[in-house]
């Protein structure tokens, strides 16, 4: 191959790379979900004609990642392509074909050049509401939990199927706000259609198929030389979270060989009774995402990127949740699992892997109770997110009240009091609840809020790390556990559930601090002085630093 | 004084140059100058330079009778943090605005990564009790009794400068306003910025950070401006100076004392000011301006001969172009995007083998290898000499000269694993990497704005931007580009086109269908006569516009429209007429509506403004017949990678009409045009050089 020719491809990816970027920005800018708008929680892709990924959009949170890979695969799998016309979009909410819960559709449209296939676009975005018990982790199997749309045809040829938009519209208590999203997904597909097109127009392709054998074939070898550096071998490790019901255990058994890195999650405790369980493609995002932090960050996305890792896990465990398990809230669990492969990583990788983090977000739904109504007052639901902190690294502290893994953005006050009866009166770090270790680890915060009306408050909780803190690394200690409580004596809540927040009374949600990283005697008297003298640490912390003090 | 002589005069100091441009009543230049920069007191190189263009026009300072100055010093004083020592004071409950921010990591992949700093640590921010609720009503009073002890601790953290920023303070500035009064009673020498009065919109992040970084350069840039001024004056300067913003607008020198943040990149501004100036000239409506100096290249979206304002703005980004890694400043400002491509910008092989360029940049120390001074890793410059684009001897009229053999050895140096036998081809990878990351961040830019580049005019100027113009425009499927006269000088020659105007940008939540409409009218008449009053310092007597409009959304969208409203108080008739101008809107960015969705208002915002100088409209003129060339040069097809023989002439003897077929250059002493095979270029009655994309063959 001549150089010209392989710059071209290399233009020709870097094109690919900026069309679902566009793809990725129109969605997000014409969504009415909030969690699409202020977290991105959406994905754009471009695939060969085999359903192979070449591109996706590098968005707010990695729940797509390699979900989005997998699903259209699956997808394109359930058609005849023979049956496919221009102008044609499938679709589908599988959680277990698309991404993990009933929100999240999925829409796959195929590209024509010549009357012929030459590729896909796809893309998947969270809808507000399906119906059923809505977002939360209370529906007790897959069929509380809202509307289940199979595989179908959205769009004939340009054309969008009036009785499919009737039932998503008339099983949602959102209708308006679905068929915006869904028509902002149809305008995504079809822009990446145009644009691959243009591309090809440009370009005087015939079909994708040498640039796609290049993109793959480069981020393959780039991935195994990445992955060469990680020595070989097998790590195991456990990580007990909160649960519903019960403690969970996660377990996983990571595998580096020269062909690649392999997980299992088999001795992960069964499913829980309430939605949060996680089906595998989630697991599998989240895992994914963690390790390719550490090992080749700088490849993109794509078929060859990601086939080097796999993820196994036995069918039930909680990790790999079966139909008709409830999976609405599979986040709370499913963000938990960096923190699980990352306890695998750091055996064999302990210089480069930071101490486990607060990690699952800390959201905070609230809406108005069922009488508040009757009686005149205000109907609004709220979709709150604060974050605890991040596991201290092995080079610099954790971040404090900072989302990781997701991407989440935290809420403004002036902007939460505008919209909805609340008043926030106190959002500030925590103090001491950073992990202590040579690296601090990052600080939770604290968040005290009243009705600002007299009526009183709903608050829908899922969260985790109540009871089992977010561990140090190499000698680094716990980090805070969340606390949630109402009244500065009220007793200490669980994580899940529903509670009911008295008008006058105050809300004090508390989120969790990360771990450490190295002995705390190691950490340098500067930087213990500096933490003190911000009141990071209390001076009574900063005695667990060998003595180091404000003198 | 010669009443003949009403001279104006643009004062554009930059980081390594100070530009001056002397012009008269009818906007000829009669001088201009480049002197160098003089750091350590920017006024000495600004006199220096302002002299010599005076003596160049046979003119005195009382022939002046408009001074415009646009300075990057608050601007470096951010980024090399040189500014004063800052205090945040919050409301209590609310010390950790700035360190908890938005909760974020700019950088998905990258867990390694720093926060920005944002100027105010955690032990200088201090907080006073009293709330207002989001309706601007009082919850609790303001805590005068500790506003003493507050005092004593502003001492103890050694600060120069406050800023304040309360809860809620854009819905009611009392509290503010109160808290600034007792301190300054208290201590008269501090320099106070409120929130209300710097960026009064919801969102207490980004108006902290805005009152921080107004707080911080606030001592230092007054200072210069008093100093500026009473150096020329002692000169004989006789007209009030003019300070341009980074909206695009001229300001008065006290406004612009109270406000320098505005001020901050207003270089940039000047350049998008004369691209829309172009374009009203030449009569086009959708243009995408384009310019590509030595390290970035900044594009910005033209509609209407009005450049795309927005109100936010990144400072000093922890991670160079990456978004969301800077300190957010929300002013209002000429948007730009700003890629790290430009002549100096470095080629690297990433680790899967590919081909990298930019964002690191040779600088102009020790610039492009080609320079011989000393660089050694191929730049974009290197590539465009190699490729034949650069002639070696005419480069910079001469002045430095090009070392082509240098450009090759380093490009066969550090890309020698895809060079193959020569470095011509990596050479012209380099060129299409980085034209293409231009065209994806202008088609990216125009995608986040709800538009679409295709039917654009390109306006392509700085140092690069000729050369390059061509090939960015075909990636990015633009097919007309105009290349102004004297494309090295646009900033300062911007100034001189830029109206006096003032903006104000405020939030007051409301819901379409209960608008309090009588609260409204009166509080844009309360915007208007603050917006008017200072403009009407700057510009007495002169006739003004006003633009009144509404950023509005559909209820549960993060993404807001900003849609003009009539200037007139408004009644009840037109909250259709309001809703249909959101739809029409809504429509042409998104191509359908979404009927029962409520619409909500978040901010409302006024311009004020002086009229546009009268722009003289430019005919083309009719086909001259072919231009003669000055010689001839092998030079590679930028569309082919073949060697092709392309025809040189010199810019300043194209006349009217007169037309270029590509493959072509076009030299002028800053830079060079290519013409691609693909364009032909013909030069108009105003000088401008107008490229055309040749009907694609069938």
């Amino acid at each position: 191959m001549t150089s010209i020719a392989n710059t071209r491809l290399q233009v020709m990816w870097n094109r690919l790379l900026a069309i679902v970027e566009e793809q990725g920005q129109a969605l997000i800018r014409a969504a009415f979900s909030p969690i699409v708008r202020e977290c991105g929680d959406i994905s754009a892709g471009i695939f060969d004609f085999q359903g192979r990924m070449l591109a996706q959009a590098v968005t707010g949170t990695p729940g797509h990642i390699n979900t989005m890979a997998e699903a259209v695969k699956t997808l394109r799998s359930r058609f005849d392509l023979q049956d496919m016309r221009p102008g044609d979009i499938y679709l589908t909410n599988d959680p277990w074909i698309a991404s993990g819960h009933l929100n999240d559709f999925l829409l796959m449209m195929p590209v024509f050049h010549h009357d012929q296939i030459i590729g896909f676009t796809a893309c998947t975005s969270h809808l507000v509401d399906l119906g059923g018990q809505g977002m939360g982790p209370e529906g007790t199997d897959i069929y509380d939990e809202g509307l289940l749309i199979p595989p179908c045809k959205l769009v004939s040829g340009g054309e969008i199927e009036p009785l499919l938009m009737d039932i998503i519209k008339a099983n949602s208590r959102e209708p308006v706000a679905n068929e915006g999203d869904i028509y902002a997904l149809v305008a995504c597909c079809e822009t990446g259609s145009e644009r691959l097109i243009g591309m090809i127009e440009e370009f005087r392709l015939q079909d994708l198929c040498d640039l796609s054998e290049y993109i793959i074939e480069t981020s393959r070898r780039g991935t195994l030389e990445a992955i060469a550096a990680v020595p070989n071998g097998v790590f195991s490790s456990t990580l007990q979270v909160d649960g519903s019901e019960r403690p969970i255990e996660l377990c996983a058994k990571l595998e580096v060989s020269n062909k690649g890195i392999s997980i299992d999650f088999d001795g992960s405790s069964r499913c829980s009774g309430k939605g949060i369980n996680v089906p595998l493609n989630y697991a599998t995002a989240y895992s994914v995402f963690a390790l390719r932090c550490i090992v080749g960050p700088d490849i993109p996305n794509n078929a060859g990127s990601l086939e080097p890792f796999k993820v196994v896990a036995p069918e039930g465990c909680i990790l790999n949740a079966q139909p008709p398990a409830p999976v609405a809230m599979r986040h709370t669990i499913g963000q938990m699992t960096p923190d699980l492969v990352y306890g695998c990583l750091s055996q064999a990788l302990p210089d480069l892997v930071p101490a486990e983090g607060a990690s699952c977000m800390y959201d905070l739904p609230l809406r108005n109770t069922a009488e508040a109504i009757l009686s005149g007052g205000t109907q609004f639901a709220l979709e709150l997110v604060y974050n605890g902190g991040t596991g201290a690294r092995p080079k610099a502290d954790g971040l404090s009240a900072t989302a990781f893994p997701s991407g989440v953005w935290g809420s403004q006050v002036e902007m939460t009091e505008a919209v909805a009866p609340v008043l926030i009166t106190k959002r500030e770090l925590r103090q001491d609840s950073g992990g202590a270790g040579t690296y601090r680890g990052g600080l939770g915060q604290r968040i005290e809020m009243v009705s600002a009306t007299n009526e009183d408050l709903l608050l829908f909780l899922s969260v985790d790390r109540i009871d089992n803190a977010a561990r140090g690394r190499q000698g680094g200690k716990s980090g805070a556990t969340g606390r949630i409580r109402i009244g500065r004596d009220g007793p200490d809540l669980p994580g899940k559930g529903t509670v009911r927040i008295p008008a006058c009374e105050t809300l004090i949600f508390e989120t969790p601090g990360g771990g450490g990283f190295g002995d705390p005697a190691d950490r340098s008297r500067d930087a213990v002085r500096r933490d003190l003298s911000h009141d990071l640490i209390s001076d009574c912390h900063a005695a667990g630093y060998n003595g180091k003090s404000r003198a | 004084m010669n009443p003949q002589h009403k001279l104006r005069l643009a004062v554009d100091i930059g980081g390594t140059f100070t530009d001056i441009v002397l012009v008269d009543t009818a906007g000829r230049a009669l001088a201009t100058n480049k002197t160098p920069t003089t750091p350590e007191n920017p006024t000495i190189g600004a006199l220096a330079g302002v002299d010599q263009a005076l003596a160049d026009a046979n003119a005195e300072f009382d022939d002046v009778t408009g001074f415009i100055h646009g300075t990057t010093l608050a601007t470096n004083a951010l980024i090399e943090r040189r500014g004063a020592r800052v205090v945040s004071v919050t409301t209590k409950g609310f010390r950790d605005i700035l360190e908890i921010a938005y909760e974020r990591r700019y950088s998905q992949y990258d867990i390694n990564l720093s926060k920005p700093d944002l100027i105010v640590s955690r032990d200088r921010c201090l907080t006073i009790g009293g709330r207002l609720n989001a309706k601007g009503e009082e919850l609790i009073p303001l805590d005068v009794e500790n506003v003493e002890s507050l005092a004593a601790q502003i001492d103890a953290c050694g600060a120069e400068a406050v800023a304040i920023c309360l809860l809620h303070s854009y819905a009611n500035p009392a509290h503010e306003q109160e808290l600034a009064k007792q301190l300054a009673d208290l201590r008269p020498d501090l320099v106070i910025s409120i929130s209300s009065d710097i960026s009064p919109e919801a969102r207490e992040f980004e108006r902290l950070c805005t009152t921080v970084a107004n707080a911080y350069v606030q001592p230092l840039m007054s200072q210069y401006l008093d100093d500026f001024a009473v150096q020329f004056k002692a000169r004989g300067l006789s007209c009030p100076i003019l300070m341009m913003t980074a909206g695009g607008g001229m300001t008065t020198l006290d406004t612009a004392t109270r406000h320098p943040i505005r001020l901050v990149e207003s270089g940039p501004a000047g350049g998008a000011i004369l691209a829309a100036h172009i374009a009203a000239a030449s009569g086009e409506d959708q243009v995408l301006s384009f310019d590509m100096g030595g390290t970035t290249a900044k594009l910005c979206l033209i509609d209407g001969f009005q450049p795309q304002t927005a109100r936010n703005f990144e400072i000093s980004r922890a991670a160079r172009f990456i978004k969301g890694s800077g300190m957010p400043v929300r002013i209002p400002v000429l948007e730009m995007i700003e890629i790290g491509a430009g002549g100096g910008s470095i080629a690297t092989l990433d680790r899967l083998g590919r081909l990298q360029v930019g964002p690191r940049s040779a600088g102009s120390e020790p610039g492009p290898a080609a320079f011989g001074k000393g660089g050694t890793e191929p730049t974009v410059t290197d590539a465009d000499v190699v490729l034949g684009l650069i002639d070696p001897k005419r480069f910079a009229e001469g002045r430095l000269e090009i070392d082509k053999a240098a450009a090759d050895q380093a490009i066969s140096n550090q890309l020698g694993s895809i060079t193959g036998d020569s470095s011509v081809s990596a050479a012209f990878g380099i060129s299409e990497i980085v034209d293409e990351s231009m065209a994806s961040a202008g088609r990216m830019h125009a995608v986040e704005s709800g538009k679409d580049l295709r039917a654009r005019t390109m306006i392509a100027f700085g140092g690069n931007g000729p050369l390059h113009a061509t090939r960015v425009a075909r990636r990015a499927g633009v097919k007309r580009i105009l290349i102004p006269r004297d494309p090295g000088v646009g900033s300062a020659v911007g100034f001189l086109v830029a109206p006096v105007s003032f903006e104000i940008v405020r939030s007051r939540y409301a819901r379409l269908d209960d608008l309090d409409l009588a609260g409204l009218n009166a509080f844009f008449g309360e915007m208007l006569e603050q917006a008017t009053t200072v403009v009407h310092t700057g510009a007495p007597k002169q006739r003004l516009t006003r633009r009144l409009s509404a950023f509005m959304r559909y209820h549960g969208q993060g993404h807001e429209i900003e849609i003009s409203l009539p200037d007139r108080a408004l009644t009840v008739a037109d909250k259709p007429e309001l809703k249909a101008l959101f739809e029409e809107e809504y429509s042409r960015q998104f191509s359908r509506i979404v009927p029962g969705m409520q619409i909500e208002i978040m901010n409302w915002a006024v311009t004020v403004a002086t009229l546009r100088s009268e722009v003289e409209s430019t005919q083309e003129v009719s086909d001259q017949g072919s231009a003669s060339p000055d010689h001839q040069r092998e030079v590679v097809c930028d569309l082919t990678g073949e060697q092709v023989v392309a025809d040189v002439y010199i810019r300043e003897t194209l006349r009217p009409g007169m037309v270029v077929a590509g493959p072509a250059l076009i030299i002028e002493p800053q830079t060079t045009t290519l013409v691609s095979t693909d364009f032909t270029a013909r030069s108009n009655i105003a000088g401008t050089l107008i490229l055309t994309q040749n009907e694609a063959p069938t």
